[in-house]
C-alpha cells in the first residue's frame, strides 16, 4: 500500500558543504515550505532514517563518516545528493582532497542540482526519493535475502 | 454519557481490560495525530495528516531489523507489556496505586533498554530519563494519596463514582499533576531524554539504537501511556462526565500550547522546578486537606 511513501524520515549530512544547501534543506522544513505535510520528518539519527540527504563535495575526511551513516541505516534506504557539489564536485572537482560527487562513495538515487539548491528543487527530490523507497521495498520483498542498495 | 457508564459496569474485569488493550492504541494514535496537526497550525504550517502516526508505525514495522545486542528488545517488550497492564488495571477500575507502580516499573524497563546498548547518546538519554522519573514520581503518588483522602479509597471504580467534585478538594494536586504531565508526555520544556526533533545534542536520546519494529513498540507504548494519563485527568472531574470530557480535552490542548511556547530546560531546572511545584502545590494541598478533616 506504499507505507514508505507516506512517512519517509530524512537524515541530513553535511559532507564539507559551504552551508548554502544545508540552509536551503532546513528551510524546506520551515513553515513556508513545510515538508512535514507529507509526513516527512528530519530525524538526525541514521537508525530512524529512510532517506539520506547529503550536501557538499565529499572529501577524504568525510568519506568514512558518510559511509558509516549509510551503513547504519536500516533497509530500504535511498540516497539523495543535494546541490551541484554533491552531484559532481562543481568547481572543487579538481582539488586534491575532493572526491567530487557523493556517487564515488555511495549509490545515489536522486540528484538535486543548483548552487545553492532551491527548496522547491529539494522538495521535488525528496518526493522522487520516496517513490524510489517504495520501489526498493517491493524489490526487497521479492528477493528477501539480498540487501537493496549495497 | 451515563449509558457509557452502564456499559462499562456491565462488562467483567477481563472484558474491560481487553477493551482498553484494543481501543487505547487507536485513541492514543489519533490524539498524537491531532497533536502534530495542531502543533503545525500553531507554527503556521499545514501539518501532516491526522492519521500520520499510524502511517509511521506501519512503515516502521516494514523496516529492516537491526539489533545491536541480544537483550536490546527484551526491556522494550516489557515496557510495552507493563504500560498495557497498568492501563488495563486503571480502566478496569482496580487500584490506583497498583496502576502508578506498574507505570513506574514500565518506565524502569524503558531506562534499562536505554542502558543495555553501547551508544553514549542512549546512555545520556537514559540518565536523563531517570532524572525525569525522580522528578515526576512524587507528584504521581501524591495524586493517589490526595484522592484517597477525599474518597477514602484507592480503587478507581470507587473514585470515579464519588459524588463530590474532586477538583474542589484537590486544586493544588491537579496543578501539580498538570506540571508533571508535560514531563510524561515528553513535551517541551521537559523533552530531555528523547525527542523527535533533529539537531538536538543527544541525537534521539534513549531511542538512538532502536529502529524499525522496536521503535514502533516504543511509540505504541507511549500511546497507551497517553490514554492512561488522560484517564487520570478525567478522575479529577468525574462527578460530571461531560465536564470531565471537556476538561480532559482542554488539558490536551493546554499541553500542546505549553509545548509550543517553551524551549528545553536543563535537567537541573527540570528537577528543581518539578520538586518545588510538588512541594508547594501538592504537599500543601495534602496538609490543608488533612487539617480540614
Amino acid at each position: 500500500m506504499g507505507w514508505f511513501k507516506r512517512s519517509p524520515w530524512v537524515l541530513h549530512y553535511n559532507a564539507t558543504s559551504c552551508n548554502g544547501c544545508d540552509i536551503e534543506l532546513i528551510v524546506s522544513f520551515s513553515p513556508l515550505y513545510d515538508l512535514e505535510r507529507f509526513g516527512i520528518i528530519n530525524t538526525g539519527n541514521p537508525k530512524h532514517a529512510d532517506i539520506l540527504m547529503v550536501t557538499g563535495s565529499v572529501n577524504a575526511k568525510s568519506r568514512q563518516v558518510l559511509r558509516n551513516l549509510y551503513e547504519q541505516m536500516p533497509n530500504p534506504k535511498v540516497v539523495v545528493a543535494v546541490g551541484i557539489c554533491a552531484t559532481s564536485g562543481c568547481v572543487f572537482q579538481d582539488c586534491y582532497n575532493v572526491l567530487s560527487g557523493i556517487d564515488k562513495v555511495l549509490p545515489v538515487d536522486v540528484y538535486v542540482t543548483g548552487c545553492a539548491a532551491r527548496p522547491e528543487a529539494i522538495i521535488d527530490g525528496i518526493l522522487k526519493a520516496r517513490t524510489i523507497l517504495d520501489e526498493k521495498y517491493e524489490q526487497q520483498k521479492k528477493a528477501p535475502r539480498s540487501r537493496a542498495g549495497s | 454519557m451515563n449509558d457509557i457508564h452502564t456499559i462499562i459496569k456491565s462488562l467483567s474485569i477481563l472484558e474491560r481490560m481487553l477493551a482498553f488493550t484494543l481501543i487505547a492504541p487507536l485513541a492514543g494514535g489519533l490524539l498524537t495525530g491531532i497533536d502534530r496537526k495542531t502543533s503545525a497550525r500553531l507554527q503556521g504550517r499545514y501539518g501532516p495528516p491526522i492519521l500520520q502516526p499510524f502511517f509511521d508505525i506501519l512503515k516502521l514495522l516494514r523496516k529492516e531489523r537491526i539489533i545491536v545486542n541480544k537483550f536490546q528488545d527484551f526491556p522494550i517488550v516489557l515496557f510495552l507489556l507493563f504500560t498495557i497492564f497498568s492501563g488495563a488495571l486503571f480502566f478496569s477500575g482496580a487500584s490506583l496505586l497498583l496502576t502508578i507502580f506498574g507505570l513506574a516499573l514500565a518506565g524502569t524497563f524503558f531506562v534499562l533498554g536505554g542502558f543495555c546498548v553501547a551508544s553514549p547518546y542512549s546512555h545520556i538519554g537514559a540518565e536523563r530519563e531517570i532524572i525525569q522519573m525522580v522528578a515526576y514520581e512524587p507528584m504521581v503518588i501524591l495524586v493517589a494519596v490526595g484522592m484517597y483522602q477525599v474518597t477514602g479509597s484507592f480503587r478507581v471504580g470507587t473514585i470515579v463514582q464519588h459524588p463530590a467534585p474532586l477538583i474542589l478538594f484537590l486544586p493544588g494536586i491537579f496543578a501539580g499533576f498538570l506540571f508533571i504531565l508535560t514531563i510524561k508526555f515528553r513535551k517541551s520544556p521537559f523533552d530531555l531524554s528523547m525527542s523527535r526533533h533533529a539537531h538536538q545534542e543527544i541525537v534521539s536520546g534513549i531511542t538512538t539504537e532502536y529502529s524499525g519494529s522496536t521503535l514502533a513498540l516504543i511509540e505504541i507504548a507511549h500511546w497507551y501511556e497517553i490514554v492512561l494519563l488522560f484517564g487520570m485527568v478525567y478522575l479529577f472531574f468525574a462527578f460530571n462526565s461531560w465536564l470531565a470530557l471537556v476538561m480532559t480535552i482542554a488539558t490536551f490542548f493546554f499541553e500542546i500550547f505549553i509545548d509550543m511556547n517553551y524551549a528545553r530546560f536543563k535537567w537541573q531546572l527540570t528537577f528543581l522546578s518539578a520538586w518545588l511545584f510538588t512541594a508547594v502545590a501538592g504537599v500543601s494541598n495534602i496538609i490543608v486537606l488533612s487539617l480540614l478533616r
